[in-house]
Parts: C-alpha cells; structure tokens; sequence
C-alpha cells in the first residue's frame, strides 16, 4: 500500500511552517552552506553525501540525516575525523552535567 | 537567574552534542567562522523565503520582456532582481499554460530553489512525496487539493545539485488590473512547486 502524504505525522500540505524545527537543525544547515563557500567541497559532493545517507536504509527526521552527512563528509575531507568528532561530544556532554542549569555551557 | 532547581546541572541532547562537536572542532582549526555561520542562519531565517519567488512570478506576469529572458535564461534573470544562488546551480523557470502544469521533486534527496523559494517545507523533503511524484503525480496533487482536468498533461521536473526549477504558475483570472505589487500576494509557495495554483485575487482580498 502506497503511503499517503496526508498520513504522515506532523506534516501539513498548505500551512507555513517555521523553518527550522530546532535550533540545532539551523546550525547544521548554516556549516555545510559556510563550509561549502569556503571551498571545503563542492555542492555535488555534499547532495552525494546526503543522497547516500537518505538512501542509506535508515529513516530518520532529514536534518538528522542531513548532520549524519554533514559528520561524514567532513571526515572523508580529513577536516576532522570520527573519533575526534565522538571525544568533542562527550566533553560537551560532561560540560553540560557540571554546568548548572541557566549557566552558559563551556568546555 | 532564579530557578526552582537551582542545583540542577544542564540539559544537552546527544544531538545537540554532535552540533556542538563539529562547530568547535571546525572553528578550532580554522575551517569555520562562527559569525559567518550565525549570519547564515539569520539570513535564512528572515530574509530568504517564497516572496522572493513571488516577486519573480509577478514580474513575469506583467514584464514580457523580463518573462522571455527568465525563459531562455532564468539564473541571470532571477539574479537580476537581487537573489543569487549561494550554491552556484543553475535555475530553469518553467510555464504552467492551458494544456501543461508543471510539478517539482527531487527523488535523490531535495534539492530545491533556495534562493527563490527559501528551505523546502517538510513534505518536499519526505519520501512518500519524492518516490511518489514521479509515479503518480495527478494523486499527489489531488492530496494537495488539486485536480486538474484530463487533458492537462502534468510534467514532473527531477532537481538535482546542478539544476533547479521554478514554476511560473497561470496568472490567474480577475486579476488583469493588478499591479505586480499586488500580484506577488497571489503566488504561494505550493504554486511555485506545482502542487498548487496562483491564488485568484477573490481569495485574497
């Protein structure tokens, strides 16, 4: 059975809508728009990333695919690399668990 | 800032973790400037959006000259009126007539005329509409609401990272006397997608 676009969650045909959902989604989009015209990769090279990962077998919300992308792009670029990209998220982890609430979050 | 708990520490979603990750890593080395990333958040947030699309449309409604030169060269065109493609694809306009209505997809992931149309809304960006536009595009479009008669052809339009495509919908009837400032109030976004007409100007007045 085909599935209906009116099936699915959250989503309305006619309406505006915000355009990002979350700010995290906005800073995702703003790094690979800047990187791309600072000359890191060409625009090819990222819709190939984000095409791959879309069609990757996995579903997820898009701009957790468009971040999962954007994490392997700037890999396969050597601008960072996995494993530095999952010690850097633990540290804000950490940071985030001294921080108290209403503080500014540093590492 | 007073709070009831005011012992508490910090909340941080592992997601917004990795966001966190990449910009300080990425800035750390020099391959990103925070400001320049903030301003583009901005831009898009506040300035970039489907009335530029809208002005686009107008134009080519009351400019005959301006709506040749979209048809045989619609990036130069559109840049003409302020708004450049910051990704450096070229844009195609393409004319919904009496016998042709025009609809946009991209089956690959969703590539989309940002800098007419702003970012694309979430149905643009889901599966069902991407894998079914190109198969069914005459039931997407009466999911929009849109039924067009039989012997209206629907040509679907494929983006990729190269090309995008803007629909120049019908201006609509009623609307003779309208100056285009007007006449931008009557293109929705759907409308420059395809999964919608202009407005009639009964419906916004």
């Amino acid at each position: 059975m085909t599935m209906r676009l009116t099936d699915l969650p959250g989503i309305t045909l006619q309406d505006d809508e915000p355009v990002f959902a979350e700010p995290w989604e906005a800073q995702a989009f703003a790094l690979i728009v800047h990187l791309h015209e600072r000359g890191a990769f060409t625009w090819a090279e990222w819709a190939d990333a984000l095409s791959s990962e879309i069609h990757g077998g996995q579903t997820l919300a898009y701009y957790q695919h468009w971040l999962k992308a954007l994490e392997t792009l700037v890999a396969a670029k050597g601008l960072t690399s996995a494993s530095a990209l999952t010690a850097r998220k633990q540290d804000w982890l950490d940071a985030a668990a001294r921080t108290p609430h209403g503080q500014p979050i540093t590492l | 800032m007073p709070h009831d708990h005011s012992d508490d520490h910090s909340h941080m979603s592992d997601i917004d973790a990795r966001v966190r990750a990449l910009e300080s890593l990425l800035s750390e080395k020099g391959y990103i400037d925070s400001a320049a990333v903030d301003e583009i958040v901005q831009t898009y947030e506040t300035q970039i959006g489907p009335q530029n699309g809208a002005h686009v449309v107008a134009k080519a409604w009351t400019d005959p000259v301006f709506r040749d030169w979209l048809a045989a060269d619609a990036t130069a065109a559109i840049h003409s009126l302020g708004y450049t493609s910051r990704q450096g694809e070229h844009m195609e306009a393409v004319f919904n007539d009496a016998d042709t209505h025009h609809l946009v997809v991209c089956t690959l992931c969703s590539c989309y005329p940002w800098s007419v149309l702003g970012l694309p809304p979430v149905w643009y960006k889901s599966p069902p509409f991407r894998s079914r536009a190109v198969i069914d595009p005459r039931g997407v479009l009466a999911e929009f609401g849109l039924t067009l008669p039989d012997h209206v052809a629907v040509q679907v339009h494929d983006s990729t990272a190269e090309i995008r495509y803007l629909v120049i919908p019908q201006r609509p009837l009623g609307s003779e006397g309208m100056d285009e400032a007007s006449l931008r109030r009557l293109v929705t976004r759907n409308a420059m997608i395809g999964t919608g007409l202009a407005l009639s100007p009964e419906a916004t007045s």
